[in-house]
């Protein structure tokens, strides 16, 4: 081991620790990845990356293959990725998750200055993409890839964009239409002042009828255009039979503007257009505000978000990279360390150790033998091995999975709470129209129609719009604050009707990098543990990885390992310092059983140092914060806990989550996603926790599907929300919110109905002038939005939020 | 009041130009990122399209 004497030097491209440093132009580097990306850059005097942003970099995982993007090279797959394609000019959009600051920015849209090949590149850091014009006869799709994978900035290309081209399009109709309301509605409201303030006698003739005119000319655009999304709506609601919130804004639009063009065509007033283009304008607001998106996150992603594009396949003498969609049964196909199986294949030579953490949530790799059949999804860790492909990529145990049809669906779609609302809304009006008509009937006819359409008019539903699309617009913006992002609205009134809860194990309670390490036995000397340590560090397993890195570096101990000697999946044999240390797995140490050590389940790192057996270390999950606590905090809910993994953990599960919470282990995908369905049958609302693959069916199945995510570069599966793992103890606050959310809607609909009561007393009596619409109508608006905002956030804030 | 009429007539052309500038600039795509271009102004040396002779011979007067 080098003496280095600064202990925490700094790459100064990638700012991690330097295990061992490489010097290079007076500055250091903590491996040969990082300091040829940083020779690259300085090449082409783009060396301005390093000063917008502390060591920037990214550095890389392993050794650059440029094999890895061989399959690029395939026409078919190609196609679907390039989005523009000319004789000098080939458009391509990537997505690139490790986008995360401005010296990303400055990279990225001077790759030209890399190479010249490239015409220009565009980054858009908020959708973490950026789009490169390049000319296909100096440079290939490969190539391009191949220089991005190299500065660190390897492009997310999935199985998923090669079978259906993205499309990522920017919501312009809605604001066209409310950029046109918007300006209607304010110049006929000016052009409407004048009317109001004197009274209805403007001196000048010409004006009035001049300015009448104008109204009536802005207002079209209005009705045929900014409004057409309401009539759309209503129209499909009265196909269904279904009376949903549109039916009566329509109705309200449809009678004001009516009623007001009538009145200006025969001269008997001036018409409502005012109101009636207002009406428009901040219920189309309302639904923007509603509509939040979040441009880098994905709510919609399948297996294929998750497998591999490309495998290499032996083809007689020679290895191929082709795309994963084109392979055969029969095929043998190659995969080296850390990379996916992509189909169901038989192992036929080297040793198998397979990483399942994503598709079951099991830590530990299994180790397989030559002629055992090897599932799709896993991750191979050790050295390459070589497999016969048993069931196409698509046909493979986990992707039958998304053959279930609750992937076809949509959930949450329509039906919100506010329909029942709108119904009764309706209803009511209907009834006070009603009863306005009967009653001049009698006193005086002339008065009916007047009466009728006024009614009709000022009786707004817009209010009822407004509330709940400010409330649930401001809902979703303080959920995201919190690290929780919703896909839409309707999952706060599906959260708020949950009364069941699900959790996962691994990765959604328990953290997915840290795990706590526990040794049994005979107490270690420094010398033995830095044995240890520089034994484990050589070794690929996940669990030496912990194991060395729970170690701390101790310089004074001198370590010399003589030989070395790793048994994929089984343990590593090695001498250090001319003694025999052997660590691994109980069978491994004792294959004979002599020292009859317990062979029990877990993540077990037996010691044996010149034949006697120190000890044992235990790798145990490591708990999020505050997830001890968390099941205490929902008394009202029942609990279930499933997990992929083995019950190595059962006593600290019953400990943490009560005696009444139903715990299984060894759940298969299936398993869960059959679970849900069973609660589902007894009529309870499910809510499910979960990360990763295995997840994946439950998660679609249940009415809330809440995928952890710990960073935003971790792809979580099909969900209706994505929450950070170092949030997820806050899960009852989130509860509590979104039924508070509930409550607030309802508390402005009262407020709502005053201000209708107020103008339904005018209304009737047929006393409904244009400028008490027109001072009723934004007020109400305004005052409810206003409200229904401040309300939320203060709640939010009760809540701890 | 002629004078009323021809200015009425004035600012709705106006207000009328800046709604069709409004309704160009969503349709060109301004809107569709609203954050790199602020970080983007703030590079020195950085051109959306290339013009490699003259950046060069810039550069090279620069490293002098």
């Amino acid at each position: 081991m080098s003496t280095a004497t600064a202990q925490n030097t700094v790459c100064y491209h990638c700012g991690d620790d330097c295990k061992e440093i490489i010097q290079e132009a007076e500055k250091s580097f903590c491996c040969e990845g990082c300091k040829q990306v940083y020779l690259l850059l300085d090449e082409n005097n783009l060396c301005n990356y390093y000063s917008f942003d502390k060591n920037p970099g990214l550095k890389a995982k392993g050794k650059f293959i440029s094999e890895r993007f061989a399959y690029l090279e395939d026409e078919s797959t190609s196609k679907k990725i390039i989005q523009f394609s000319s004789e000098t000019q080939n458009n391509v959009t990537f997505q690139l998750p490790q986008m995360h600051c401005s010296s990303c920015i400055y990279l990225l849209e001077n790759l030209h200055r890399i190479d010249p090949a490239i015409i220009s590149s565009q980054s858009n850091f908020q959708r973490k993409e950026v789009f490169i014009k390049y000319n296909p006869q100096q440079t290939s799709l490969r190539k391009v890839v191949e220089l991005l994978a190299f500065i660190g900035y390897e492009p997310y290309i999935s199985l998923k964009d090669s079978v259906e081209k993205k499309v990522t399009s920017f919501n312009k109709k809605q604001i066209y239409r409310i950029g046109i309301a918007g300006f209607c509605f304010s110049n006929i409201m000016m052009l409407s002042f004048p009317e109001y303030f004197s009274s209805g006698n403007i001196e000048q003739s010409g004006l009035k009828a001049v300015f009448t005119w104008l109204c009536f000319g802005l207002s079209f655009p209005v009705l045929l255009y900014s409004a057409a999304g309401f009539f759309v709506s209503s129209w499909k609601g009265i196909r269904q039979r279904y009376i949903n919130i549109d039916i009566p804004i329509t109705l309200a639009i449809v009678v004001t503007f009516a009623r007001s063009y009538y009145e200006i065509l025969s001269g008997t007033g001036p018409g409502y257009l005012d109101s009636g283009t207002g009406i428009v304008f901040f219920m189309l607001i309302g639904r923007w505000f509603q509509d939040k998106t979040y441009d880098s996150l994905s709510f919609d992603r399948d297996y294929r978000s998750y497998f591999p594009l490309g495998v290499t396949v032996i083809q007689g003498e020679t290895e191929k990279n082709i795309p994963v969609t084109k392979l055969k049964k029969g095929n043998r196909i190659i995969i080296r360390n850390e990379e996916m199986i992509p189909a169901d294949a038989i192992l036929m030579q080297g040793n198998a150790s397979v990483d399942y953490s994503f598709v079951s949530g099991e830590n530990t790799p299994i180790e397989k033998k030559k002629g055992e059949l090897i599932y799709a999804g896993g991750k191979q860790i050790g050295s390459a091995i070589e497999l016969e492909v048993v069931n196409e990529a698509s046909q493979s145990y986990i992707t039958r999975l998304w053959n279930n049809e609750i992937f076809n669906g949509s959930k949450n779609a329509e039906k919100s709470f506010i329909h029942p609302w709108s119904r009764y809304f309706t209803l009511a009006l209907f009834s006070v129209a009603a009863a306005a008509v009967l009653y001049w009937w009698f006193v005086n006819p002339a008065n009916i129609l007047p009466a009728l359409t006024s009614v009709l008019i000022i009786a707004c539903p817009c209010s009822l719009l407004l509330s709940a699309t400010f409330t649930y617009g401001n809902m979703l913006r303080l959920f995201g604050k919190n690290k929780m992002y919703l896909k839409n609205a309707g999952v706060i009134e599906a959260l708020a009707k949950i009364n069941t809860i699900v959790f996962d194990k691994t990765g959604t309670i328990t953290e997915n990098t840290h795990s706590s390490i526990l040794y049994e036995g005979t107490p270690l000397s420094a010398t033995e543990l830095q044995a240890i340590r520089s034994i484990t560090r050589q070794s690929a397993h996940p669990l030496s990885k912990v194991l060395s890195a729970s170690i701390e570096d101790d310089q004074s101990v001198v370590t010399q390992i003589s030989s070395f000697k790793e048994y994929s999946g089984l343990g590593v044999e090695a001498t250090v310092n001319n003694i025999a240390v052997k660590l691994g797995s109980a069978q491994f140490l004792d294959e004979n059983n002599d020292l009859h050590l317990t062979r029990d389940t877990g993540s077990h790192v037996h010691v044996m140092y010149n034949q006697i057996h120190m000890g044992k270390f235990t790798v145990s999950n490591q708990y999020r914060n505050g997830i001890q606590s968390l099941a205490a905090k929902l008394p009202q809910y029942e609990l279930h806990l499933l997990s992929g993994d083995n019950n190595t953990e059962k006593k600290n599960l019953e400990q943490m989550f009560g005696s009444k919470t139903n715990i299984l282990f060894r759940q298969s995908p299936q398993d869960k996603l059959n679970y849900v369905q069973q609660l589902q049958q007894q009529n309870k609302q499910v809510l499910m926790l979960g990360d990763g693959l295995n997840d994946a069916g439950a998660l679609m199945q249940s009415q809330v599907g809440i995928a952890v995510s710990d960073n935003n570069a971790q792809f979580s599966p099909a969900c209706d929300a994505i929450l950070n793992g170092e949030n997820v103890h806050l899960l009852d606050k989130y509860l509590a919110f979104a039924k508070a959310g509930k409550n607030i809607v309802t508390a402005s609909f009262v407020l709502s109905i005053l201000y209708n009561f107020v103008g339904l007393s005018f209304a009737v009596q047929a006393t409904l002038s244009p400028v008490i619409a027109a001072i009723l109508m934004p007020a109400s608006s305004i005052s409810i939005v206003l409200f229904v905002t401040l309300l939320s956030s203060l709640t939010a804030k009760r809540l701890g939020l | 009041m002629s004078a009323l009429f021809m200015l009425i007539g004035i600012s709705i052309v106006v207000a009328g130009a800046f709604l069709a500038a409004f309704l160009w600039s969503v349709k060109s795509g301004q809107y569709e990122d609203d954050y790199t271009p602020s970080v983007r102004m703030l590079f020195e040396d950085n051109s959306a399209e290339p013009t490699p002779t003259t950046t060069k011979t810039v550069k090279s007067t620069q490293n002098k």
